[in-house]
């Protein structure tokens, strides 16, 4: 063979994969070139993830082909895929928080029973690693102790070590901050340099265009394109994903609050270890207003969502409901539901439901004393079911299987089974933290319609967000929090993103 | 991160556990191969002895029922998130409970006396329950310390008891219970009937474990109490934004694990010996782990792993006498080896599992594409 057609570094042929049901791949198609940044886009639930999965040999496909540079290859584990050379960055981190950088580089390949030989050559790897990557990482560092944006650094750093010519990342920007998105695309360039092949599975149309070469988009199980990413646009991307036109800008009406509805003051809280996260901060939600908190994550805004919610004490300051201070004794989730306070928690996963339960359980976290669930001690299972269901057609939740388990579908599925239990309730008062997290273009349409027509209809939204987009196209009022104080207030058609993000870096507060 | 190996329901609920019993009586076979007998012969020996014959079936039974409440008991726990490993001290202070109603409260009418006897033998087992329950929930301290050192507190606990203060002078028990506080033989009732049955210790309390199970069953799986356990201890935090409190539940879970136990003392004290007497908890409650890990904390798998535990016991005594080499520890090596292959190795059953599943859907699609060709 001549050494012109060098074959591809991935080629999937013919994938097939079902679970139960849903054909989450359907006769996959995909070819990816050496040395190229290839962006996978597509609905939540349309089969990204598991493609993946199969490449990495996490599930089996049912029936296909993976070749790895032309050679079928069979890919039974992540052990045989990263023989060959793949290697995968999760989402959630597998990583030791109690070790530090260079032992959890080489945890699983130690290279014999002694440490201190496989510490030295890790160390040497990991210099040079460095050195041909720009991957600076302090090696003898904690990894609890690092920001996110670095541990997922250390996660491409262990998939490097151990050898990998082909790096998937799934949806590697949900957990980073604005500037540790574009440090992470620095060095996706960076590899691609070098010869690295990246399949970046991403909901952010902007960071396809930014950092890729080509971009395939999947549809419910199916392959219907792949394109140069440079004879492509969002809208293009965005109508072939979800097979219609989709608004990527939300309309909505002027204006008119009404009376305050929660009323936030001096409100303090401390975390479990003592350390001030949330200081006098103040502000009211008007009914008919949505306020935007803006800011880098970990500035405060999950603290005092869960502070507002009743999830944690503050440690100063009040709370007031419709002009009633809330007592110690009233300021419980339970019944802050009661009194119409509802959460959409920002960590649909740790918090908002739980992975082990069958969906229809999920669905009714904090609400188990409905009576339409049932009278007396017992639920009962079928009214829940029912109940589910018909939110599931509402919200074109995929699949309608209220059954199946909640950690088996997809992220942005999740997102809306959260969404429709705490909306549907008819909220007074809305706390919704990161509502478009990992979710795709067409769900996020429907996002923030929903919540546009909340507001619309009378409910005081308090919308706490990392996307400056999302802020600056749905919130009356812009709050900025930084270092757990509120650094500015802004109208959104009198500020931009360069004025937030100023107020973001803390015109008091550390930086 | 493993491998996600999902299977079908009733794969996972009866081919897996099926896997790794066949495989534990696979390994004890060539342990009783090892010591130069014939593993054949004694499975038969063992099978005979707990099943072949109505007194077998009797002493089985009896056993299971003591599984069933221990095994449950550490079931409701670990929905929770909770390990009680405390069953056996749970047990022995249950029975002080029981054995109080039904030396001083005799006076009562046997219809009262006896649930008066359950209800006590509950009550104490929850508060020992509750105390480590409430250690973990308030003070942080981990169930699994506690529970062991209750388990010490309760062994000491009975001995000043029964030695010092209800016991009969001079022996390591106390009088026997009224004849109206003891919970009827089977074969008694059977014989009551005019049918012949032989003597065996079991008694009606078995109808109460099976009563036990369906009602933990409901709880866990129906209601809204065992909602917000199971919530506590599968996702703490969602448990918290809910509005339930782990720390609630802790103790609500810890205390109806004790009562659980509780159910051993019954069945022993009031069932069968009759008095209350030192020891007479004999580690049921530690096979209880084993019981409910096999049976994967569900009540109809407590129910089955009972049995089987059952069935080792019993057999495993007959079989210990009939072939003297095999002694009744080696049936409890194989007991442990279950729950090895059940607990530790489960990850590789399933692999097994997932390839069998996996081999009889391809035959029958096969199956069926072939008879949709033909027809
Ligand atoms: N283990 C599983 N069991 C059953 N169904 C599953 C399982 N994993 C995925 N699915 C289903 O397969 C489909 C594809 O899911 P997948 O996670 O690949 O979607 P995705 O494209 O990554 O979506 P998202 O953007 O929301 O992450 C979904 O309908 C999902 O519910
Ligand atoms: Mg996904």
């Amino acid at each position: 063979m001549s050494a012109a057609v060098e074959p591809p570094a991935i080629e999937l042929v013919d994938i097939d994969k079902r679970f139960g049901p849903v054909r989450a791949n359907d006769r996959v198609n995909l070819s990816v070139a050496r040395g190229t940044v290839h962006g996978i886009v597509g609905e939540n639930g349309a089969g990204k993830s598991t493609l993946m999965s199969i490449l990495y040999g996490f599930y089996e496909a049912d029936g296909g082909e993976i070749r790895v540079d032309g050679t079928p290859a069979r890919i039974r584990s992540p052990a045989d895929a990263i023989r060959l050379g793949i290697g995968m960055v999760h989402q959630h981190f597998m990583l030791v928080d109690s070790l530090s950088v260079v032992e959890n580089v080489m945890l699983g390949a130690e290279g014999g029973a002694l440490l201190d030989r496989g510490l030295a050559r890790a160390r040497a790897e990991l210099d040079r690693l460095a050195a041909d990557h720009g991957l600076a990482v302090d090696v003898d560092a904690r990894v609890g102790d690092l920001p996110v944006g670095l541990q997922q650094r250390v996660e491409i750093l262990k998939a490097l070590y151990r050898g990998a010519d082909v790096l998937i990342l799934d949806e590697p920007t949900a957990v980073l901050t604005p500037p540790e998105a574009k440090a992470l695309f620095g060095l996706l360039r960076t590899l691609r340099e070098a010869g690295k092949t990246v399949l970046l599975i991403t909901h952010k149309l902007e960071e396809i265009m930014a950092v890729t070469d080509r971009v395939s988009v999947m549809r419910r199980g199916q392959m219907v394109a792949t394109l140069d990413t440079a004879a492509t646009s969002p809208p293009e991307l965005a109508e072939l994903m979800v097979g219609r036109k989709v608004l990527l800008r939300v309309d909505k009406r002027p204006l008119a609050a009404g009376e305050p509805r929660l009323a936030v003051e001096n409100l303090s809280v401390v975390d479990e270890r003592d350390c001030l996260r949330v200081a006098e901060v103040s502000f009211t939600v008007r009914a008919g207003e949505i306020v935007g908190i803006a800011g880098v994550a970990g500035n405060g805004q999950s603290e005092l969502m869960e502070a507002i919610a009743g999830m944690r004490r503050p440690t100063l300051g009040t709370i007031a409901l419709d002009g009633t201070v809330l007592t110690r004794e009233a300021h419980t989730p339970h019944n802050l539901r009661r009194l119409g306070l509802l959460h959409v928690p920002e960590d649909r996963l740790r918090t908002g439901l739980v992975p082990a339960f069958p969906a229809y359980e999920s669905a009714a976290l904090g609400f188990t004393d409905d009576p339409a669930y049932g009278r007396g001690l017992l639920l009962e299972r079928g009214r829940m079911i029912a109940h589910l269901a018909d939110r599931m057609a509402a919200y074109d939740v995929r699949p309608p299987d209220p059954l199946l388990k909640t950690s088996k579908f997809s992220g942005g599925n999740q997102q809306k089974i959260v969404l429709a239990r705490e909306i549907e309730r008819a909220p007074k008062v809305l706390i919704v933290g990161q509502p478009t997290r990992g979710v795709d273009i067409g769900a996020i349409e429907f996002i923030h319609r929903r919540l546009i027509a909340l507001r619309d209809a009378g409910v005081a939204v308090l919308l706490v967000s990392v996307e400056l987009e999302e802020i600056m196209s749905l919130a009356d009022r812009i709050l900025v929090m930084c270092g757990g104080r509120i650094t500015g207030e802004r109208r959104p058609e009198a500020t931009d993103e360069r004025d937030l993000g100023l107020l973001m870096a803390g015109v008091e507060g550390r930086a | 991160m493993s491998t996600p190996i999902d299977l079908p329901r009733w794969a996972d609920v009866i081919l897996v556990p099926a896997l790794s019993v066949a495989a534990a009586f696979a390994v004890a076979g060539l342990v009783v191969a090892g010591i130069g007998e014939d593993p054949f012969t004694a499975t038969r020996l063992l099978i005979a002895g707990s099943l072949g014959s109505v007194e077998g079936v009797g002493f089985t039974l009896y056993y299971t029922t003591n599984f069933i409440f221990t095994g449950l008991a550490v079931a409701l726990a670990y929905h929770a998130g909770l390990f009680n490993i405390g069953g056996e001290g749970q047990a022995t202070v249950a029975g002080i409970g029981a054995a109080l109603v039904c030396l001083y409260a005799d006076f009562l009418p046997g219809v009262l006396l006896i649930p008066a006897g359950i209800l006590g033998a509950a009550a104490f087992g929850a508060l020992w329950g509750f105390v480590p329950g409430y250690l973990q929930a308030r003070r942080g301290s981990h169930i699994v310390i506690t529970t062991i050192m209750f388990n010490f507190l309760a062994a000491t606990l009975i001995v000043y008891l029964v030695v010092n203060v209800i016991g009969e002078r001079g022996v390591t028990e106390t009088r026997a219970f009224a004849r109206h506080a003891v919970i009827p033989y089977v074969h008694e009732a059977l014989r009551a009937l005019g049918i012949a049955a032989p003597t065996s210790p079991l008694n009606f309390t078995f109808l109460l474990a099976l009563a036990a199970a369906a009602g933990v069953w409901a709880l866990v799986y129906r209601s809204r109490l065992g909602y917000a356990i199971r919530t506590v201890g599968a996702n703490p935090s969602a448990a918290v934004y809910a509005g339930i409190s782990p720390a609630r539940m802790i103790m609500v879970a810890m205390t109806l694990s004790g009562a659980l136990a509780g159910g051993l003392a019954v069945n022993e004290l009031m069932g069968v010996q009759h008095r209350l007497l030192l020891e007479f908890t004999s580690g049921y409650g530690f096979v209880g782990i084993a019981v409910a890990l096999m049976g994967r904390a569900h009540p109809a798998g407590v129910i089955f792993a009972a049995l089987l535990f059952g069935v080792l016991y019993q057999g495993g005594a007959e079989l210990a006498f009939d072939m003297p080499a095999i002694t009744r520890d080696m049936v409890v090596v194989i007991g442990g080896v279950i729950v090895l292959f059940a607990g530790a190795l489960e990850g590789l059953f399933r692999r097994l599992a997932a390839r069998l599943v996996a081999l009889g859907t391809g035959f029958v699609a096969a199956r069926r594409v072939r008879t949709a060709e033909e027809g």
